[in-house]
């Protein structure tokens, strides 16, 4: 199963207890949003509006199709703007 | 509050308008002539961007009043081409890709007119002074210097 | 398709910009040129106070004044739910850009809008304004970043609750939230530590300072149809917005993007376009309005401030092995500074082991911060790269091996958990190792000071539309505002699709009813993200154009190959025909199936991050603080440079952006509070003889993500200056410079307080 890691405290930990790893069932980001939110009510709306993913490596921000694999990373981060 | 009439010359051509006396040259040309090539970013002559020619002085015309331009002749960014062709200040401009939104150039095209008129060779150092009254947040002024010191060669006849 | 390895005959060349014409002769329409017939000036009323309760506003006599068509306050703007929204830099919440565009029950900053009038002059607007009686109550007020986290702090907010602590605080904060990163064992690190480095810094807010004030025109016709003019750096943002503020659809909303006077971030927000839009539904009338300098520098967003602790460990050999960084940043008087891009940028050049960053967003009586080139990032790095100067110095070490030594690279996993993937921050080392700059003697009197930056630059939402012209020549419509040259680019890449000449290529920015939607111009995305749409949309007219030839030869479309602007049968079985070009497939639209256009919208990924070292060579007069910056020069990865003059543009100018930010730039506040530089001649913005020529270097390390490799260029440059021009300094006199900006009071008062 993908591995999901927060890497940044604050916003995400009062969701998930301070758990900062844990497995999710998800083949996509939609989905993964979807099971983030079922595991850890809030989660995922939080994950959706306020984060970017970094899958094995690479961010993605509001990507729903983006294809997960079971070895898959997922890094939660603050979304990124710019100037 | 009554209006003056004041009669001028601007871009070569005779004009006439009515202004309050309180009224800026900038705000003349802008809403009442319709020129807005000239550009407000201080109103308090810092910036530069109104920068236009008042009797062949260089002025910024947010620190003129309209009534100061009674018989006297204006060139605004709108009068620096001739017709169809480009000023080489303009052309050099584009060529060196000096300007990046472009808000600053109208007044710095008048200024370094200005300055190529008088004084034909400057050096890097006398453009730097010349136009440090015109500010670009663009650009960071390198493209700027050497636009202008191209635009000097280019009316001494040395480059094309 | 991807052009990484093909022969390019556009893309990489310098063409004159197809608005280069109008702005060099003063035609081009930025949003204060605008007019409609009939139109009301409309004016703000902002508060003289930096924390006040509003009691009472009394408009009655300002109403009552002949010319006078409409007066608004917060009564006027329906009460909005707090909502996140995504912006520019960070996340937004719409309850408080609606309070930050008209104060609601309190003024949280001096010029912080409290009303609003629309006159048929300025003059009586002005006059109007000084009627409007507003009773306020006078609260004590904060300015500072670690004044406003004390304790016994005047709290701004009293709903704020420190988000990201447990348990959930009872208290009221000016601490919006917390956040950290953690990456190994920081504390484990620095007990494995040779040599340890500890300093605090400090910045000032800094403001963008474009040279084009705020500006609108707009209508709110009897029918709902609102139609805005403005200066925006997101004409999709402006629509977006304002619909939310005033509950209106955006389908009744029509924005046109006048061309825009500079934005560095700060015009990824609205200040005026609901105001406008609130005097003209109650005026009946259209409603200009555009700020003067001193309403942009007290109503509109710096850059965050910030106060930080650093302290790195490292071994004898220049490996460092821990770094702890604390880092509070004002957000202004609502939350969200850019304290996420601050935690994660200062450290994600370096493979470290050991890394522990905890980031504060504060509130205080100042304006609400706004996104400026790379929000955070210059920030964090003037901390993390003045340190790791006086590190080297600890060391015994040169400031540029030190770098090399520590680098990341591809495959180094940065502190936020991503790994890096080609990026080129080996190469720019590698550049300024080479560079004359670096390797000339440093001359007598100077010093030399180097500082590295980095940005993640981002892709996003953007829609193209290419559509082939009746006489072959081409338009592309693209919905990002151009704000430094992006049109040029924008046609190039089109240009090198087509196989023709750029000057046969006209790139336009579309209103917000005639392209799809289009994030807005910031993050360095427009020529990653938008030029992707646009390279897509060409590549769809070049298959279109061989299914037009393909008919016109009646051969199939497989049969026809696209080559320098022609179609050509693919081989001599496809037929013989002469090749047909977009001029006479043009021509035949008409009966070939109708107009040739595409348009295409993505959501792109994959921006690649930017990476970038300065040299900086300054003199510093000792009699009087003054310093002289004498060369500079600015290695950057731009993966590949479309139209390198606007890349070297982009470079060039946020170096010198970061040159005023370092030596001059602040914000100078009364003990009331009131900011007392609002103007150009005090808050000291570098003028041509501040400065010398700016070489700017570019390293191509492509993105394979982008059809032609662009990576985004426009943040990086902002990041290094502070740190590179405070290391030459201290390298000049001998004295660290902690505190930004390195004017000559601050820095004869250094010089000063060293000789006792």
């Amino acid at each position: 199963m993908p591995k999901v890691v927060l890497a940044s405290g604050g916003s995400c930990h009062q969701f998930t207890g301070g758990r900062t790893e844990f497995e999710v069932e998800a083949t996509t980001f939609r989905r993964l949003i979807l099971e983030l939110d079922q595991k850890f009510p809030g989660l995922g709306s939080q994950v959706e509006e306020g984060m970017a993913i970094a899958i094995d490596g690479e961010i993605f921000q509001d990507a729903y199709g983006v294809v997960l694999k079971p070895e898959s990373e997922i890094v939660l981060i603050p979304k990124i703007g710019g100037g | 509050m009554a209006k003056s009439y004041v009669s001028t010359t601007i871009n070569g051509e005779s004009a006439e308008f009515l202004c309050e006396p309180q009224q800026t040259l900038l705000d003349v040309l802008r809403d009442v002539i319709g020129l807005t090539g000239s550009k407000e970013g201080c109103a308090s002559g810092d910036c530069g961007a109104c920068s236009v020619m008042l009797d062949g002085t260089l002025v910024c015309s947010c620190l003129v009043l309209g009534v100061e331009a009674e018989g006297k002749s204006i060139l605004t960014v709108e009068g620096v081409a001739q017709g169809e062709k480009l000023h080489p200040v303009q052309q050099k401009f584009l060529e060196h890709a000096a300007l990046q939104c472009g808000f600053c150039t109208p007044g710095l095209i008048v200024a370094s007119k200005a300055l190529l008129d008088q004084n034909p060779n400057p050096t890097e150092t006398e453009i730097r002074y010349w136009l440090a009254g015109n500010l670009c947040r663009c650009t960071g002024y390198d493209k700027i210097v050497r636009a202008v010191q191209d635009a000097g060669a280019v009316m001494r006849g040395e480059a094309s | 398709m991807n052009y990484l390895d093909t022969n390019l005959k556009v893309v990489g060349t310098r063409p004159v910009r197809p608005d280069g014409v109008d702005k060099v002769t003063g035609r081009a329409i930025y949003a204060a040129d605008t007019r409609s017939a009939g139109m009301l000036w409309g004016k703000i009323l902002r508060s003289p106070h930096a924390h006040a309760r509003i009691l009472s506003i009394d408009t009655s006599k300002a109403a009552a004044l002949p010319g006078v068509q409409a007066v608004v306050t917060s009564a006027d703007f329906p009460e909005i739910k707090s909502e996140e929204a995504f912006v520019g830099e960070g996340p937004m919440n719409f309850r408080d850009l609606s309070t930050n565009v008209m104060a609601r029950g309190k003024a949280l900053y001096e010029g912080h809008a409290v009303a609003a009038v629309a006159a048929t002059t300025q003059a009586v607007a002005d006059a109007a304004l000084a009627l409007i009686e507003v009773k306020y109550d006078v609260l004590p007020h904060v300015i500072d970043v670690d004044a406003a986290m004390a304790d016994n702090a005047p709290v701004l907010h009293e709903e704020m609750f420190t988000a990201g602590v447990t348990p959930k605080p009872t208290k009221a904060s000016n601490i919006a939230k917390v956040v950290t990163f953690k990456k190994g064992d920081a504390e484990a690190g620095f007990a494995g530590a040779e040599v340890i480095f500890e300093k605090s810094y400090t910045t000032k807010p800094v403001h963008q300072a474009y040279i084009e004030p705020h500006a609108c025109l707009v209508t709110y016709g009897s029918d709902g149809q609102v139609t805005i003019h403005s200066s925006s750096q997101g004409h999709f943002m402006v629509r977006a917005y304002t619909a939310k503020l005033l509950g209106i659809d955006m389908a009744n909303i029509r924005v046109n993007p006048a061309e825009i006077g500079g934005g560095f971030g700060g015009k990824t927000l609205i200040y005026l376009e609901p105001v406008a839009v609130a005097l003209s539904r109650k005026s009946g009338k259209s409603v200009k309005m555009q700020m003067t300098r001193e309403e942009v520098f007290r109503g509109s967003g710096p850059t965050s401030g910030a106060s930080m602790d650093v302290k790195i460990g490292a071994k004898k050999d220049g490996t460092i092995v821990s770094v702890k960084q604390i880092l509070k940043f004002q957000a202004g008087a609502f939350a969200g500074s850019p304290i996420g891009p601050g935690c994660m940028c200062g450290l994600a050049l370096y493979d470290i082991e050991n890394i522990e960053v905890v980031g504060y967003d504060v509130v205080s009586n100042r304006p609400k911060v706004a996104a400026y080139r790379a929000p955070g990032a210059p920030i964090t790095s003037f901390a993390v790269e003045s340190a790791l100067d006086e590190l080297a110095d600890q060391l015994g070490m040169d400031p540029l091996a030190l770098r090399e030594k520590n680098a990341a690279k591809n495959g180094s996993k940065t502190h936020y958990g991503v790994t890096h993937n080609n990026i080129g921050f080996e190469q720019v080392l590698a550049a300024v190792k080479t560079h004359p700059h670096w390797t000339s003697p440093v001359k007598p009197g100077q010093a030399r000071g180097l500082a590295a930056g980095f940005w993640f630059n981002i892709g996003g939402e953007s829609s193209a539309t290419v559509h082939v012209n009746e006489d072959g020549t081409v338009t592309v419509a693209t919905g990002s505002v151009d704000v430094g040259g992006s049109r040029a680019s924008m046609g190039m890449m089109v240009a090198e699709v087509l196989g023709i000449d750029v000057a046969k290529v006209r790139a336009t920015v579309a209103d917000t009813a005639s392209v799809g939607f289009t994030f807005l111009t910031g993050g360095s995305r427009v020529t990653f993200a938008t030029g992707m749409a646009a390279t897509q949309a060409a590549e769809r007219v070049v298959d279109e154009l061989k299914r037009r030839a393909a008919a016109i030869w009646e051969i199939q479309a497989d049969a026809v190959e696209w080559r320098d602007g022609k179609a050509y049968p693919a081989g001599s079985n496809a037929g013989a025909f002469e090749p047909l070009d977009l001029p006479a497939i043009a021509l035949k639209a008409g009966r070939t199936g109708g107009p040739v256009t595409a348009e295409v919208s993505v959501n792109a990924q994959g921006a690649g991050a930017g990476f970038g070292a300065h040299i900086c060579d300054v003199s510093v007069d000792q009699e009087t603080g003054q310093v002289t910056i004498e060369r500079y020069t600015a290695v950057q990865d731009v993966g590949k440079a479309i139209h390198p003059s606007y890349v070297e543009g982009q470079i060039q100018g946020g170096a010198v952006q970061g040159i005023g930010w370092a030596l001059n730039e602040e914000y100078i506040y009364s003990d009331k509070g009131q900011m007392e530089n609002p103007g150009f001649l005090d808050y000291r913005c570098p003028v041509m003889s501040d400065v010398p020529m700016i070489e700017a270097v570019l390293v191509e390390v492509p993105n394979p993500r982008h059809p032609f490799g662009a990576r985004g260029v426009g943040e990086v440059p902002i990041i290094p200056p502070m740190a590179a021009i405070g290391n030459a300094i201290r390298r000049a006199t001998g004295v660290p410079m902690p505190h930004l900006p390195m004017s000559p009071p601050t820095v004869l008062a250094a010089l000063d307080a060293a000789k006792k």
